[in-house]
């Protein structure tokens, strides 16, 4: 009675099998020359040329109406091309959060301009999209969002620091979460999310935050006073927090959620093959095991989502679990192949392996905590 | 429809006390003729094959809810062992049934012989669907004596039986015995864990310590959460096997088998650890559970066999084939 149900995913068409050739052969062609190392940067590589690229391609905004650029696939046909370009280690920055959150946000709540304006350059991969939810003082505690719009004639005054917007310092827009009423003790009352123009807003500061690889895609970005246009308000004034969520489930619900070290087992595999080597037959075939299940599990999330259905707790589910297995897969590496990791070699091992263990433990920070995510899972057997 | 009258037999005729004979090693006559009644022993099987033609998903909840009730004679193990039966055209069991592999026995001038270690129930099984090499045997009680006494963490019987049967039915293999027991074990332990997560979320609502039920518990609920996550892997993972076994692909098969082994050993030490001491007792019902769960993880091959078919698959695809291999299973 208590277990969360995942229907099975359906078998797959042949539309989708001709898919994932089509696809595949796309990506060797475009990004076929890229080491293993660079292909380890996965999700959080940016290429505007690759992005435009799967634009003309008609690969971004697969599932939305024609009317706004979009191409009216199947949820399942946008899974084809979201894990083949993760499983390729393409670097989808440019367009990801935009193609799997912003976009779909802008459809669900935005105003008819907003969609006609944003949506058909998005599925052109012309615009890059950052998230802007968390604050210094409101990480997992999104309702206690300090920033502040106030209306101002045909403008909202924005004032107020946003923190860990990925590729705030190359991304053309983002959606920002803030209060438009009230005090951060009202919670998820009087919150809104106003599209921000990131290369045209006066008083917005963008201020790098290099991560601990000595990496920059965090920024801060800080509003002073900085005027945004009234019309760039999405959907209505109040329903800030109902659109959070809804963009924290289409977050959530995909394989990037188990595939950001994929690489690493890719090199792995390469390192052992031929080594005749009991224990890393073994442990190759545990890793495939939990692998194929996780798979499986995503899939089942966008059947779901195929069906309009709410899929919140299961994508809860696959987050929790597929952020294990990502970020055990050093370890694991590390108890086969005794090797140390170079962040600055050209060696595919070595890098990949630095590039992976620097990386790894945000994993199970964004979009949302392990112990955010636990918790959601927990309310959903009945127990908060 | 199938599941509820599953439901309906096992309440009625499944209690502590028969769990407790069983515990014995004593055969449940009456519960057996209730399966066979049910007709479940032919639910595997294709309406041409006159049985109940269920559709993939009918099949898995009958199977699944042999776990979930902690069915203690060999249910699943027939259901798999008259479906190989049918699609290798030899006859049916007449009782209960086992699945085995015996590559190191003999055939010596039409004698099978060998011994043939922990087998389920053995000494009350009607016969065995017993693969060696590309041949399917269909050995009847006859063919079979004890060798030797064995004993599962259930308390189950799994005698050693030694083999002597001259060989009057036996077919080219259609599929690997182990396979197919592996993949019922899957769903049964998916079942299984079932049971675990809903004792143990009644268990963390009732219990109260230091004022409060236990599930208000933070770090309870973390618990359950990865219960939760263990339960939903296992689920799949026993799909999966049953897809792949369909499909003739034992690759698959290991995938699912393997992710249901590890759930098993994970999900059954996160249900007990939340049950404190009681789950530690034979008072409470989640040992039935745990300690099938201990069982089923190493039967039909272990988890280094299957681990190992998969790896060498895995590390036969090499760097650039790993990710196809992976879409396929």
């Amino acid at each position: 009675m208590s277990a969360i149900p995942f229907p099975a995913p359906p078998a797959d068409s042949a539309e989708v099998i001709a898919l994932r050739a089509e696809f595949r052969a796309f990506l060797d062609q475009q990004l076929g020359h890229r080491t293993p190392r660079q292909r380890s940067d996965n999700w959080y590589g940016f290429s505007r040329a690759f992005s435009l690229a799967m634009g003309q391609a008609g690969y971004l905004g697969m599932t939305w109406p024609k009317q706004y650029g979009g191409h009216e696939r199947t949820a399942f046909e946008r899974y084809v091309v979201v894990e083949e370009s993760l499983a390729y280690g393409a670097p989808v920055g440019a367009h990801w959060i935009a193609d799997r959150q912003s976009g779909p946000s802008i459809i669900k709540f935005g105003t008819e301009e907003q969609r006609e304006t944003i949506l058909p350059r998005i599925a052109r991969g012309e615009l890059a999209f950052g998230i802007g939810m968390s604050e210094p003082d409101s990480g997992s505690d999104l309702a206690a969002t300090r920033t502040k719009a106030v209306r101002d004639g045909d403008l909202y005054r924005v004032t107020g620091t946003k923190v860990w917007t990925s590729f705030a310092h190359e991304a053309d827009y983002v959606i920002l979460f803030c209060r438009t009423s009230g005090t951060p003790a009202d919670r998820h009352q009087g919150t809104s999310q106003l599209l921000v123009d990131l290369k045209n807003t006066p008083g917005l500061t963008i201020r790098p935050i290099i991560d601990l690889a000595g990496q920059h895609h965090f920024n801060e970005m800080h509003f002073e006073d900085a005027a945004v246009p009234a019309k760039n308000l999405l959907g209505a004034e109040g329903d800030g927090w109902n659109q959070v969520m809804s963009e924290l489930a289409f977050e959530r619900s995909g394989p990037e959620r188990f595939l950001s070290s994929i690489e690493l087992m890719y090199q792995l595999i390469a390192m052992l093959q031929g080594k005749d080597s009991d224990a890393a037959q073994i442990t190759i075939g545990r890793l495939t095991a939990q692998l194929a299940v996780l798979r499986r599990l995503s899939r089942s999330v966008a059947a779901m989502l195929q069906d309009k259905q709410d899929a919140g707790l299961q994508a809860a589910i696959v987050k929790d679990v597929g952020a294990v297995w990502e970020q055990v897969l050093p370890d694991v590496a590390r108890t086969l192949v005794d090797a140390e990791a170079d962040p600055r070699t050209q060696a595919a091992y070595a890098g990949v392996l630095a590039n992976i263990v620097h990386n790894a433990p945000s994993w199970s920070l964004r979009g949302g905590t392990r112990e955010i995510l636990r918790g959601i899972i927990a309310r959903g057997l009945g127990t908060r | 429809m199938l599941a509820e009258m599953i439901e309906r037999l096992l309440d009625r005729h499944l209690d502590e006390a028969a769990q407790a004979k069983a515990r014995n090693g004593e055969w449940l006559p009456e519960l057996w003729a209730e399966v066979e009644e049910m007709g479940l022993p032919l639910a595997l099987l294709t309406e041409e094959q006159g049985g109940f033609g269920l559709s993939f998903a009918e099949a898995g909840e009958a199977l699944r809810l042999l776990g979930k009730h902690a069915m203690p004679l060999p249910v699943a193990e027939t259901m798999a062992a008259n479906q190989l039966l049918a699609n290798a055209g030899l006859p049916l069991a007449e009782g209960a049934a086992g699945l085995a592999r015996g590559d190191h026995l003999t055939v010596t001038q039409g004698t099978l012989k060998g011994t043939l270690e922990r087998v389920a129930w053995g000494e009350n099984l009607d016969c065995l669907a017993l693969a060696v090499g590309d041949t399917l045997y269909r050995v009847p009680r006859s063919g079979w004596s004890l060798a030797e006494a064995g004993t599962a963490l259930n308390f189950h019987p799994r005698p050693a039986l030694a083999i002597d049967w001259t060989v009057d039915a036996s077919a080219p293999l259609p599929y690997c015995p182990l396979a197919a027991g592996a993949t019922v074990r899957a769903f049964q332990i998916a079942g299984a864990l079932e049971a675990c997560l809903d004792l143990t979320l009644e268990h963390t609502a009732t219990r109260v310590q230091f004022g409060k039920p236990l599930q208000k518990n933070q770090v309870v609920q973390h618990e359950l959460a990865k219960l939760a996550g263990e339960l939903a892997c296992t689920t799949a993972a026993a799909d999966l096997a049953g897809e792949a076994l369909a499909r003739g692909d034992l690759r698959g098969v290991a995938a699912g088998s393997l992710r249901a082994r590890e759930a098993a050993g994970n999900g059954a030490a996160i249900a007990t650890q939340m049950h404190g001491a009681i789950g530690f007792t034979r008072e409470h019902r989640l040992h039935l559970y745990t300690t099938a769960l201990w069982t089923w993880r190493d039967e039909f091959g272990g988890q280094v066999m299957w681990a190992k078919l998969l790896g060498q698959a895995a590390l036969e695809a090499g760097e650039a084939g790993y990710w196809p291999m992976v879409t396929e299973l």
